[in-house]
C-alpha cells in the first residue's frame, strides 16, 4: 500500500502542517505540576481498602486471602460464581492456585468458539491502581492471550498486594507500553439507555478479584 | 519563469490546506434547526434528564481529584507542545508502528481516508465489518462509503447501534443515543433486529437492563464470526507507536481482538509524544466524560503482537481539514480536544437544542469551534452560524480537561465571520451598518439628541406586545426587520423621556 499516490498523500500532508505552524513554531514547555505518586507506598492496607472500596463499587466481588489460602479461595469463589463447566486458564498460571478445579490449560491455539462455552477464566495481573479501582494485564505468561479474559463470561483475577499501587501514574511507569494492555475497571458496563448504569454486556459479565496478603 | 514566494512546497502543489468533508455540516443553520429542536418536547426532556444526571457524576469524581487542576494545566500543555512538534511526532510514530509490523497510510480527506479503507477491507475479501464506536469515521462517512462498495459495516457501541438501527443520526459525542428514551430503543430494536437475525421476546420490556442483554445476544455472534474490524484512537503514543481506546461495554475489546484485521482510523491530532503522557489523560478522560473514576476497558495495543489479536494492522492517519485549523494561531486550540463531551453536558444551549441543531458530528460548544473551522466559513455556508450557537457563558472553559477557551475561540471566529461575510457580499452587513449609524450618530450631540428622541418611536412600535409594569416593561416583537432580533430576545421599552431632557428639566426645578 505504499505506493506513490500514498507518499504523496504523506508529503502533502506533512507540509501543510509545516505550513500553518509557520518558519519557527515556538516550543512550548510542559508543565507537570500533578502528582506522580501517592502517599502511601505499594501495597499499603489502606490502598488496599481503597482498592476493595473502588472495585465493589463497580460492582465487582472482592475477597481477600493469604497466600496459603489462596488455592482454597479460587476454589471458592469458582463453586459460587461458576458452579458448572471448565474454567480457563492461561499457560503460565502457578498450577496451585488451581488444584483441584477441573482447568482447561490455553496453548494459545484454543478457538474462539471453545472460549465462548468454558464458564470461566482465572488470571493474574499486572499491576492495579487503587485510586481508580483498576487491575491492569498485560498478556504475560501468567494472564495470557487479550482473547482469555475477554470472551468468558466471568473473569476471576489474582492481584497480589505489592502489586497495587495508588496511582495511575504509578502504574504506568510500571508497564511496558509495546505488550498488549488490557485496562479493567469493574466488569463491562453501559450507561447508553438513559445513563442508567448496566452492569455486564460484552465483555465478562462477572468480575471477581482475589486480595491475597501475605 | 517562476517566483520564489518564499512558502515551502511539495511538487508542483503549495500546501495548502483543504477543507474537511463528510458529516461536518447540516442541510440547515443552526437558528432553524434550533427552532426545530426546542419544539420536540421529548426530546428537551430526555435530553435534559441525561445533562443533569451526567453533570452531577462528573462534579462529584472530579471533585475527589486533589490535583485536578494541575492535570488539566499538564493536558494543555502537552497538547500545545504536541501541535508545536505535529511533524516529527507524526513520523516517529509511523516509524515505531511500522517497526511493530503495522502499516500506516495517510489521508489529505474524507475520500482518501474511505478509498483506503474500502481498498484494505476488500483485500482481505471480508463482506462485513464490526466497528468501535469512533468520532472520525462517522465524520469522514465511513459506514456509507463500505456500503456503497457492498461492505456491511456493524456499529457495536450499544448507542451507535441504537442510531443505526434507528437510521437516525448521532446527537451526543459519549452517548450518541442521548435523544432516545426507553421506550423508543425498544420499539428500534423490535422493528429492526428481528430482520438481521435476532428473534426477540414477544413480552419484550424497556428495561435498560434487559435492552442491553437483548443487544449482547444480537452481537454476540457478529464478534465471534467478523474478520476485520475498524476502530478509532483516543491516543497514539509517539515514542513507543502504541495505541488506545477508551471504552465501556466490551465491545471495543471484542474488535480490538478477536477478528485477524484491524484497521485504525485516526485524526492527526489524536497524538501524544510519550508513553508517560496518558498518565495524564488517562485520569482527565473518563471522570470528564463518563463521570467514572476509571472506565470500564482501556486497550493498548502496538503494531502487531504475534499469537494475540489481530495478525495484520492498519492505521490511517486523517487530514481533513485538520492542518487548516492548525493555521488559525487561535482556533488551533480546538484540535486539543479529546473528545470527553463534558461541555457539551454543562452547555445551557446543548441541553436545549440536542446535538442534531449543529448538523455535525462534532456538537456543542466544541463542535461550535471545530465544525467551522474544518469547513471553513465561506460567509454564507450553513457552518457560519454555529459560532453564535452560545451564550458565551464560559462554563464550557470551566469543565474542559485540557482547558480549550472555547469562548475566546468563539469570538474569534464571530469577528473572522463578520470580517469574511463583509468580503463576500458587496452590501454592508447589518453589524457594519449598525455600527457606521451608531457612530454617526454619537460624533454629533445634535444628531445624538434627535436619535435618543427617536428611540421614543419604539414605544410607538411596542404598542401591543409589551409586557411587565411600568419602569421595567419589555418589548416581545417588533415589525420587520428588526423582529429578527426580537425574535428570541426581549428589549427594555426605550424610556418616554431622554436622560439629557431629564437632568435639563429637574435642573431647572
Amino acid at each position: 500500500m505504499t505506493s506513490l499516490p500514498q507518499t504523496a498523500a504523506r508529503e502533502e500532508v506533512l507540509a501543510r502542517i509545516r505550513s500553518a505552524l509557520g518558519s519557527a513554531p515556538q516550543a512550548v514547555e510542559v508543565t507537570r505540576g500533578y502528582r506522580t505518586a501517592g502517599e502511601h507506598p505499594p501495597g499499603a492496607p489502606q490502598l488496599l481498602d481503597q482498592l476493595a472500596d473502588r472495585l465493589v463499587d463497580y460492582k465487582a466481588g472482592v475477597t481477600r486471602c493469604t497466600a496459603d489460602e489462596l488455592p482454597a479461595a479460587v476454589a471458592d469463589v469458582l463453586a459460587r460464581t461458576a458452579p458448572q463447566g471448565r474454567v480457563l486458564v492461561p499457560p503460565g498460571l502457578p498450577e496451585p492456585w488451581t488444584a483441584g478445579v477441573d482447568v482447561l490449560r490455553d496453548d494459545g491455539s484454543t478457538s474462539t468458539g471453545t472460549l465462548d462455552t468454558v464458564a470461566g477464566v482465572v488470571t493474574a495481573c499486572a499491576v492495579a491502581v487503587a485510586e481508580t479501582g483498576t487491575i491492569v494485564l498485560d498478556a504475560s505468561p501468567d494472564q495470557g492471550r487479550r482473547a482469555l479474559s475477554l470472551v468468558p463470561d466471568l473473569h476471576l483475577c489474582v492481584v497480589r498486594a505489592d502489586q497495587v499501587v495508588q496511582t495511575v501514574p504509578e502504574a504506568v511507569s510500571r508497564l511496558e507500553a509495546t505488550r498488549p494492555l488490557t485496562w479493567i475497571s469493574g466488569p463491562s458496563a453501559t450507561s447508553d439507555i438513559e445513563l442508567n448504569r448496566v452492569e455486564g454486556v460484552h465483555g465478562p459479565r462477572t468480575l471477581e478479584v482475589l486480595l491475597v496478603t501475605g | 519563469m517562476t517566483t520564489f514566494l518564499g512558502l515551502p512546497s511539495v511538487g508542483q502543489a503549495p500546501a495548502r490546506s483543504s477543507p474537511g468533508v463528510g458529516h461536518l455540516q447540516g442541510s440547515e443553520s443552526f437558528p432553524t434547526a434550533a427552532r426545530r429542536a426546542l419544539g420536540d418536547t421529548q426530546l428537551r426532556s430526555n435530553i435534559g434528564r441525561a445533562t443533569t444526571t451526567i453533570r452531577g457524576k462528573r462534579a462529584r469524581v472530579v471533585g475527589e481529584v486533589p490535583d485536578w487542576e494541575e492535570l488539566r494545566e499538564a493536558g494543555r500543555t502537552l497538547k500545545a507542545a504536541t501541535m508545536s512538534r505535529l511533524p516529527e511526532l507524526l513520523a516517529q510514530l509511523e516509524e515505531q508502528v511500522t517497526a511493530q509490523g503495522g502499516t500506516v497510510h495517510w489521508a489529505r480527506d474524507a475520500a482518501e481516508a474511505n478509498a483506503i479503507v474500502t481498498a484494505l477491507v476488500q483485500a482481505t475479501g471480508a463482506s462485513e465489518v464490526v466497528k468501535v464506536k469512533s468520532m472520525a469515521t462517522q465524520e469522514i462517512g465511513l459506514n456509507e462509503a463500505l456500503e456503497a462498495a457492498g461492505i456491511d459495516a456493524w456499529e457495536t457501541d450499544l448507542a451507535e447501534l441504537i442510531v443505526q438501527l434507528g437510521h437516525d443520526l448521532p446527537s451526543h459525542i459519549l452517548v450518541p443515543a442521548i435523544h432516545r428514551n426507553r421506550s423508543e430503543i425498544r420499539e428500534i430494536f423490535r422493528r429492526e433486529m428481528p430482520g438481521l437475525g435476532t428473534e426477540l421476546p414477544p413480552d419484550l420490556t424497556d428495561e435498560p437492563r434487559e435492552l442491553a442483554m437483548t443487544a449482547r445476544r444480537h452481537l454476540r455472534r457478529t464478534f465471534l464470526r467478523a474478520q476485520v474490524a475498524i476502530s478509532g484512537a483516543n491516543f497514539a503514543v509517539a515514542e513507543t507507536g502504541t495505541l488506545s481506546v477508551v471504552e465501556s461495554e466490551g465491545n471495543g475489546r471484542m474488535c480490538l481482538t478477536l477478528p485477524k484485521t484491524l484497521i485504525t482510523v485516526m485524526g492527526i491530532e489524536k497524538l501524544v509524544p510519550t508513553w508517560q503522557d496518558l498518565e495524564v489523560f488517562l485520569q482527565l478522560l473518563p471522570r470528564s466524560s463518563t463521570g467514572e473514576r476509571m472506565n470500564p476497558y482501556t486497550s493498548m495495543w502496538t503494531g502487531v503482537t504475534p499469537g494475540d489479536g489481530p495478525q495484520e494492522f492498519h492505521l490511517v492517519l486523517l487530514d481533513n481539514g485538520r492542518t487548516a485549523v492548525l493555521a488559525d494561531e487561535v482556533g488551533r486550540e480546538a484540535l486539543h480536544c479529546i473528545r470527553c463531551s463534558a461541555c457539551l453536558n454543562v452547555c445551557p444551549v446543548y441541553e436545549r437544542t440536542g446535538g442534531h441543531a449543529y448538523g455535525s458530528v462534532y456538537p456543542g460548544p466544541i463542535g461550535a469551534v471545530l465544525s467551522p473551522q474544518l469547513t471553513g466559513m465561506t460567509g454564507d455556508a450553513v457552518n457560519d452560524s454555529l459560532p453564535y450557537a452560545s451564550s458565551l457563558c464560559g462554563a464550557c472553559y470551566d469543565v474542559c480537561p485540557v482547558k480549550i477557551d472555547i469562548p475566546s475561540i468563539l469570538v474569534e471566529l464571530r469577528a473572522q465571520h463578520v470580517e469574511t461575510a463583509a468580503r463576500a457580499s458587496r452590501l454592508p452587513t447589518p453589524e457594519a451598518a449598525a455600527m457606521k449609524a451608531a457612530a454617526v450618530a454619537m460624533t454629533s450631540p445634535v444628531r445624538w439628541r434627535l436619535a435618543q428622541r427617536a428611540s421614543r418611536l419604539g414605544r410607538l412600535l411596542a404598542r401591543g406586545s409589551r409586557t411587565g409594569t411600568a419602569g421595567e416593561r419589555r418589548i416581545r416583537s417588533l415589525p420587520p426587520p428588526l423582529s429578527a432580533w426580537t425574535g428570541t430576545r426581549d428589549l427594555p421599552e426605550p424610556p418616554a423621556e431622554t436622560f439629557r431632557e431629564r437632568w435639563a428639566r429637574e435642573g431647572r426645578a
